[in-house]
């Protein structure tokens, strides 16, 4: 996919009148990118065949190598009764599976939202001038720093109802009457998904937004400061529209990175239908079911929406990967 | 370039010929503190026995990770982990993975609860040997019930007015953080065990019968499943809903409860010195329902020790099963963990019956056992027990009363059942 997505991109560069010389480097490039796609294909491409081949058998974890080819089986099939109705059965006729999707969905659309937002606030405050910005710099980068596995585990102390310490200072501060049971509730699962999600990964957006807006010329400020442009107009007329490249591509990690979240809602409330996901959804049909088929299905699934998403966004947005709008 | 090669050559020999004559044995463990310390106590005289080498792996503690890990591990054939630790209920999802151990106990299974090697052998091999058994209790603070002149409840109607009773005097004068009753109510393989025991204490049948029958959906079973949910909140905390055995422990042994449903492990840790209840609490059996079949119940647990078939010492494997389900270690088990023997004679065993005086009890407890329906169930029982707790999560949580949800999982039962498990 990203081999793909890139080719088009060398190839532009390259004059129409072609020169012996510049034949001779395409030849080069390309026998370096060799090793690259090489590995690409073993770790990535075959594994991914793979799956894709075991969503249209009836395999097992226990019987993988004798798994037999079934079709859309897995997507989708129907019998139908003595009385005539139909039944459906398969992963597209799983409400299940639609409960995830459509958890994986609002959870991706929130902690994106969020993440998006505060980034973009403490990436403006890292922007200014002042004493020990190096030092906090480096300490907000502490979340994204810690294995998710980890802080996930932290955090499901941290909220627990009886000895966690976010019900205590709560309760302390009289934010909150009772204990809240953050995790084994229904209604505030996903709240606290998204808490620790974006507690962890509003630094790595913040990170990739300062970056953009180091790149923005000072001298543009101060012309505005001149002409005495307010500074909030300054923001929707000066910094947003130059940072937008570096955001959009921000963004478009963040999206992809939460609509395949696991391993928080693994840690945190794995067996929830409040909050599990495809990602979650998938594993436990792999792993802790007997239909490695069905799990490969899910996966599948994934992989299509995921890759469905990423063609219409760069597509809709006009993302260039070089930096700079095309 | 001659002498790198020579010394390559030798340290190869080297190693070849200590793999000839000592193992380099990986057990997998998901213990935690004392337990882990027990284990590898118990390593460390089989490594001066045999001088082979044994390293534990550790896992995490919860079983649903563990049997994903360890799924994966086996379907790939991995050689690296020799021996495993499984639950009761894993024998008939991962048989064909394991080495037949019948050949090589048959001198010992005589030894063992029968109904225990029995639900170890699959289609006539023996997949694990028994390293421990497991059957819950009713821990209760012997203290307050003195306090409050409260005779130990022997029907869960009995709990719920003893358990109401004694937190509301006790909040009243201060005990602000104390609760009725702790169980297991997060959605995973423990709230299926305790629910398992509502229902059958109810009279409300075993989920899935032993001929495969799906008998779920009746109205002891709902009434059991109603009675638990209304609980929540009043005399359990609303916290319940995520807590596995860890953390009501943790809730009981600050003294935060009058009544906790766990599993033996749990009496050795409250009776340490760092325990708030220490010496201050009992056991007995569950409460019984009040249906017509009613009686107590305990859910069936317990650990074994299985020989991966991918495992290069084979005979070193086996010899380390033999060793950690033997009389010995069992017996040393029974007096530093309060886990049960799966020998019979152990629980007349005068040391043992010192540390652990529950023990005498526990053979009766572990009379009334049922098993979970992992055996009529075969390779479904994972997403078996997956449909039932979380048609009990829900019903725990608010979603739906017991009798709407059981209808629905015998439904969806049905379908994963299709003409035969």
């Amino acid at each position: 996919m990203a081999t793909d997505a890139m080719a088009p991109v060398a190839t532009a560069n390259v004059p129409k009148a072609k020169s012996e010389l510049m034949q001779q480097r395409v030849r080069a490039a390309r026998l370096f990118l060799i090793p690259m796609l090489v590995a690409l294909a073993i770790v990535a491409g075959w594994p991914l065949l793979r799956s894709i081949y075991f969503s249209f058998t009836d395999a097992t974890l226990n019987n993988l190598y004798g798994a037999e080819w079934i079709g859309f089986g897995n997507y989708l099939r129907w019998t139908v009764l003595e009385s005539g109705t139909v039944r459906y059965r398969g992963v597209l006729a799983d409400p299940d599976w639609w409960n995830a999707v459509w958890n994986t969905v609002r959870f991706a659309f929130w902690s994106v939202l969020w993440e998006t937002v505060l980034g973009m606030i403490v990436a403006l405050v890292l922007n200014a001038e002042f004493k020990g910005r190096g030092i906090v710099r480096a300490a907000i980068l502490i979340p994204w720093a810690i294995p998710t596995i980890v802080s996930a585990r932290m955090w499901s102390w941290m909220l627990n109802d009886q000895f966690g310490i976010i019900n205590d200072l709560g309760m302390k501060l009289g934010l909150l009457a009772a204990p809240v049971a953050w995790t084994a509730s229904a209604d505030t699962a996903m709240t606290a998904v998204l808490i620790v999600d974006i507690w962890k990964t509003t630094p790595f957006m913040a990170l990739l937004i300062l970056a953009g807006l180091q790149m923005i010329p000072r001298d543009i400020y101060e012309a505005a400061a001149i002409d005495g442009v307010h500074p909030i107009k300054q923001f929707f007329r000066i910094t947003l529209p130059l940072v937008r490249p570096a955001l959009m591509v921000a963004i478009i990690f963040r999206v992809l990175d939460a609509l395949r979240i696991f391993d928080l809602i693994y840690v945190l409330t794995p067996n929830s239908s409040a909050t599990k996901t495809m990602s979650v959804l998938a594993q436990e049909n792999l792993f802790q079911f007997n239909n490695f088929a069905e799990g490969s299905t899910q996966s599948t699934l994934l992989f299509l929406m995921i890759a469905i998403f990423t063609v219409l966004y760069i597509w809709l947005g006009r993302v260039n990967f070089d930096g700079g709008d095309r | 370039m001659t002498l790198n090669k020579l010394l390559v050559a030798m340290m190869a020999s080297v190693t070849l010929v200590g793999a000839a004559q000592a193992a380099d044995l990986s057990i997998v463990s998901g213990d935690t503190g004392n337990g882990l310390a027990f284990l590898r106590s118990q390593l460390d005289k089989f490594e001066q026995q045999t001088g082979n080498k044994v390293t534990v792996v550790p896992m995490p503690s919860s079983t649903t990770d563990q049997f994903g890990q360890y799924r994966l591990w086996l379907a790939a054939g991995n050689a690296d982990i020799d021996v495993y630790q499984t639950d009761v209920i894993w024998a008939p999802q991962l048989a064909e993975h394991f080495t037949d151990l019948t050949e090589a106990m048959k001198d010992v299974v005589g030894n063992h609860f029968p109904s225990i090697i029995e639900s170890q052998t699959v289609d006539g091999k023996l997949v694990a040997m028994p390293a421990f058994t497991d059957a819950p209790a009713l821990y209760y603070r012997k203290d307050l019930l003195e306090k409050y002149g409260k005779s130990v409840p022997t029907t869960w109607t009995e709990l719920e007015a003893t358990a109401k009773e004694i937190m509301d005097a006790e909040r009243g004068a201060g005990a602000s953080e104390l609760w009725g009753f702790v169980f297991q109510g997060n959605a995973y393989e423990g709230l299926t065990c305790d629910a398992l025991e509502w229902v059958v204490s109810n009279g409300g049948g075993q989920i899935i019968e032993a001929d495969g029958t799906i008998s779920i959906n009746n109205e002891q079973a709902a009434a059991a499943i109603d009675r638990a949910a209304g609980w929540v909140g009043t005399i359990a905390p609303d916290g319940v809903l995520a807590y596995m055995e860890e953390e009501s422990r943790g809730v009981w042994q600050l003294g935060n409860a009058v009544f906790m449903r766990n599993w033996p492990y749990a009496y050795a840790l409250s009776n340490g010195d760092d325990s708030a209840v220490k010496g201050k609490f009992d056991v007995a059996p569950l409460p019984a329902g009040d249906g017509e079949g009613a009686r107590s119940a305990a859910t069936l647990g317990g650990w074994n020790m299985a020989v991966s078939k991918y495992s290069p010492d084979q005979d070193a494997a086996i010899e380390l099963v033999k060793f950690l389900a033997s009389e010995e270690v069992q017996k040393e088990r029974a007096i530093n963990q309060s886990n049960l023997p799966t020998i019979p004679a152990l629980y007349e065993d005068k040391d043992v019956l010192a540390a652990s005086p529950f023990m005498a009890n526990w053979k009766a407890i572990f009379e009334q056992a049922v098993p979970r329906p992992s055996a009529p169930t075969k390779t479904n029982y994972n997403e078996v027990s997956s449909l039932f707790w979380s048609a009990v999560h829900d019903t725990l949580s608010g979603n739906g009363t017991a009798a709407e949800n059981l209808e629905v999982l015998e439904a969806d039962l049905n379908d994963l059942k299709g003409d035969a498990w």
